[in-house]
């Protein structure tokens, strides 16, 4: 029988068995060795494996991160937890301009395994500075590999994939995803960087969703289907490298593309998928792309379900491009993960 | 310690710095160049102290500490001329110098920014039980920068044996640090609970005495007080800029921390030193030259 994990626990799975394999491993960030252990997903590491590999930080991201480069450049392997991706932007000086830097500018003398945690997402009025999705910032930076899995089971083999790499990972992961379950085999195993998943099939149009927009994708697939329309569903799971081959190769066939991410459109994840489809297919499709609404994200529960994009919009979106019809906007469809959320978190 | 090791690498600093700037005017260097002409003796000082199994981390002013490490002349220089031999292979010129075989960590081209990565990399090796020294090479610029604080904070609560030296040659860019600082630069680390002294950077032995010092109780910090002859970037003088002044200058001219090693030894000895590091110049120099520049199949070499 299939062995089912929520995503939080896949995510502590995999850096438990990482860290018993490899005693080069160690996680350091704010909260992780706590009561609330970052949301669970470093419950347990601290007993484990001693305050020497799991250790708690001042709030010194930007120096922190200095510090787990300068760990890795001394051949040791950080994970580095930050519980709010917002936080991240005090570290863009050691991610930019050295995490991504080090290994090419030194003509190859040196690699840096270093692995960032960063938790993205909405739930439960976290507002403008505590919710932002910034992974296409770091999609922008050659030398920064960037993954942001959907499932528990991409989430263990994503983690153990970005943990094994010799150079630097930012892995995304959504508060809105803690608690799905799905199946996770038992074994450690690695996931390839660069490799989307076809997560169901269809000929109609192509859906593809990034992070938790995955699961508004496979509900708006379900929305669709009650109007006759077989929606391809893609999980890119790794944003950079991007498996634009893939989702190319499903455009090609339904010549129709949606695009869902949990964060802007303009230079975003959504504009480089079309962007990099279009240069393969040389035109002959028609694309929309769905983000959050170009302003900060408000607090409200009533302009936040506006501000994000849900399995409503992207239905209703994938349907207009489908049939040229506007006006169609299915019935509320149940997103559980987000109505029943509760904080404070 | 010994005199003729600190002058031979004091010696070898600057001749190379004015050949550096010599043959600038030809554009062979086509990138920017931060010369250490004036301070060579914190880097000498230092590195008298320090074991080659030790590591340091240093800044885009950094041929002086490079070479005073033991970083490879020759591949410095053909990194400087952009040749496929040079120690980053042609893609990190003067201010991406790298020789790790050394303890030459590459160096940076923002301000503060290795300060942190020396913490780290000196608490990876005591966590790995590893017997080194590593030491954050920084200028007075970057005791301006929030990182310098967050990196004395944690070196402090960790007690993580990093050395910190703060090369002060008493402007960054053209800032001058009382205008930048309202105590002296070793308030900062004693504020954190690191010790810290100040010492003369234009005398080589007393940098050595602080920093051997300081290495035994490390997280230490030195300030060594030193001055850049030339401008900021590049090889020329800048008194007629407006931002200083000759006269300020003339007291550390007398002070040449070359000199001030010189002096102590006798005429022969120095002169068979010399005409050793004139040849090696000579060499390396000839090898930047006649070494190939990367084939295009480089550009794409070392991403991932």
């Amino acid at each position: 029988m299939e062995r089912l994990l929520t995503y939080t626990e896949a995510v502590r799975e995999a850096l438990e068995v990482e860290m018993a394999r490899d005693p080069r491993i160690f996680v350091m960030g704010l909260g992780v060795d706590d009561f609330k252990a970052v949301n669970g997903t470093t419950a347990g590491l601290a007993q484990r494996f001693g305050p020497s590999r799991v250790f708690d930080v001042p709030l010194s991201e930007d120096a922190m991160t200095g510090v787990a480069i300068g760990a890795a450049l001394a051949g040791l392997r950080p994970v580095h937890v930050h519980i709010r991706m917002d936080f991240l932007l005090l570290a863009m000086n050691q991610l930019a301009n050295m995490a991504a830097k080090a290994r090419y500018m030194w003509g190859g003398s040196v690699s840096v395994p270093l692995v960032v945690r960063a938790i993205i997402g909405r739930g439960w009025g976290q507002g403008a500075q505590h919710s932002q999705a910034l992974h296409s910032l770091l999609m922008h930076i050659p030398g920064l590999r960037v993954v942001a899995p959907s499932t528990p089971h991409d989430a263990k083999g994503m983690l153990i994939a970005s943990i094994r790499e010799d150079n630097p990972v930012v892995f995304v992961e959504h508060r809105m995803l803690a608690d799905l379950k799905g199946p996770v085999p038992q074994k450690p195993y690695a996931l390839p960087f660069g490799r989307a998943t076809v997560v169901e099939e269809g000929g109609d149009l192509t859906l593809v969703g990034v992070s938790h927009m995955l699961q508004e994708c496979l509900r708006a697939a379900a929305l669709l289907r009650t109007k006759g329309l077989s929606a391809e569903v893609i999980d890119p799971v790794s944003l950079s490298p991007l498996d634009a081959e893939t989702i190319a190769r499903s455009v090609r066939k339904t010549k129709r593309l949606v695009v869902a991410d949990c964060a802007w459109t303009a230079c975003g994840a959504g504009s480089e998928i079309l962007a990099s489809t279009a240069e393969r297919l040389g035109g002959g499709f028609k694309a929309r792309r769905l983000g959050l609404a170009p302003v900060a994200c408000p607090t409200t529960r009533v302009l936040e379900d506006l501000f994000y994009p849900n399995s409503r919009t992207i239905a209703s979106a994938a349907y207009a491009l489908a049939t040229g019809d506007e006006s169609w906007r299915p019935e509320a469809g149940d997103a559980p993960e987000i109505s029943q959320f509760k904080g404070p978190c | 310690m010994d005199i003729r090791r600190l002058y031979r690498s004091a010696y070898r600093i600057r001749r190379v710095e004015e050949e550096v700037a010599r043959v600038y005017p030809t554009d062979k260097v086509k990138s920017p160049v931060h010369l250490s002409i004036g301070q060579e003796a914190v880097s000498v000082g230092l590195c008298e102290a320090l074991r080659p199994t030790d590591t340091v981390f240093g800044t885009y002013r950094g041929h002086a500490l490079y070479l005073a490490k033991g970083g490879d002349l020759k591949r410095m220089m053909a990194e400087l001329y952009g040749k496929a031999t040079g120690c980053s292979k042609g893609k990190g010129g003067s201010m991406h110098l790298v020789d790790t075989a050394a303890g030459m960590m590459g160096t940076s081209a923002i301000v503060g920014m290795a300060v942190p990565q020396a913490v780290g990399y000196a608490m990876a090796c005591a966590m790995r039980k590893r017997d080194v020294l590593t030491v954050a090479v920084f200028g007075d610029g970057a005791m301006d920068e929030g990182v310098l604080g967050e990196s004395l904070n944690f070196a402090a609560l960790k007690k993580v044996p990093v050395l910190f030296v703060c090369e002060n040659n008493l402007y960054a860019v053209h800032s001058r640090v009382e205008a930048r600082h309202a105590k002296d630069l070793c308030a900062i680390p004693r504020a954190y609970g690191i010790p810290a002294r100040s010492v003369d950077g234009s005398d080589a032995v007393a940098v050595y005495k602080a920093c051997r010092r300081a290495a035994a109780s490390a997280p230490s910090f030195v300030e060594c007080r030193t001055y850049r002859w030339r401008e900021h970037v590049g090889p020329n003088e800048d008194y007629d800029k407006g931002y200083r002044t000759r006269r300020e200058a003339r007291p550390w001219f007398k002070r040449d921390p070359v000199q001030l090693l010189a002096r102590r030894l006798d005429a022969g000895v120095r002169e068979g030193l010399e005409r050793e590091v004139e040849a090696e110049i000579a060499e390396a120099f000839r090898f930047a030259e006649e070494s190939p520049f990367p084939g295009p199949q480089e550009l794409l070499t070392d991403a991932y």
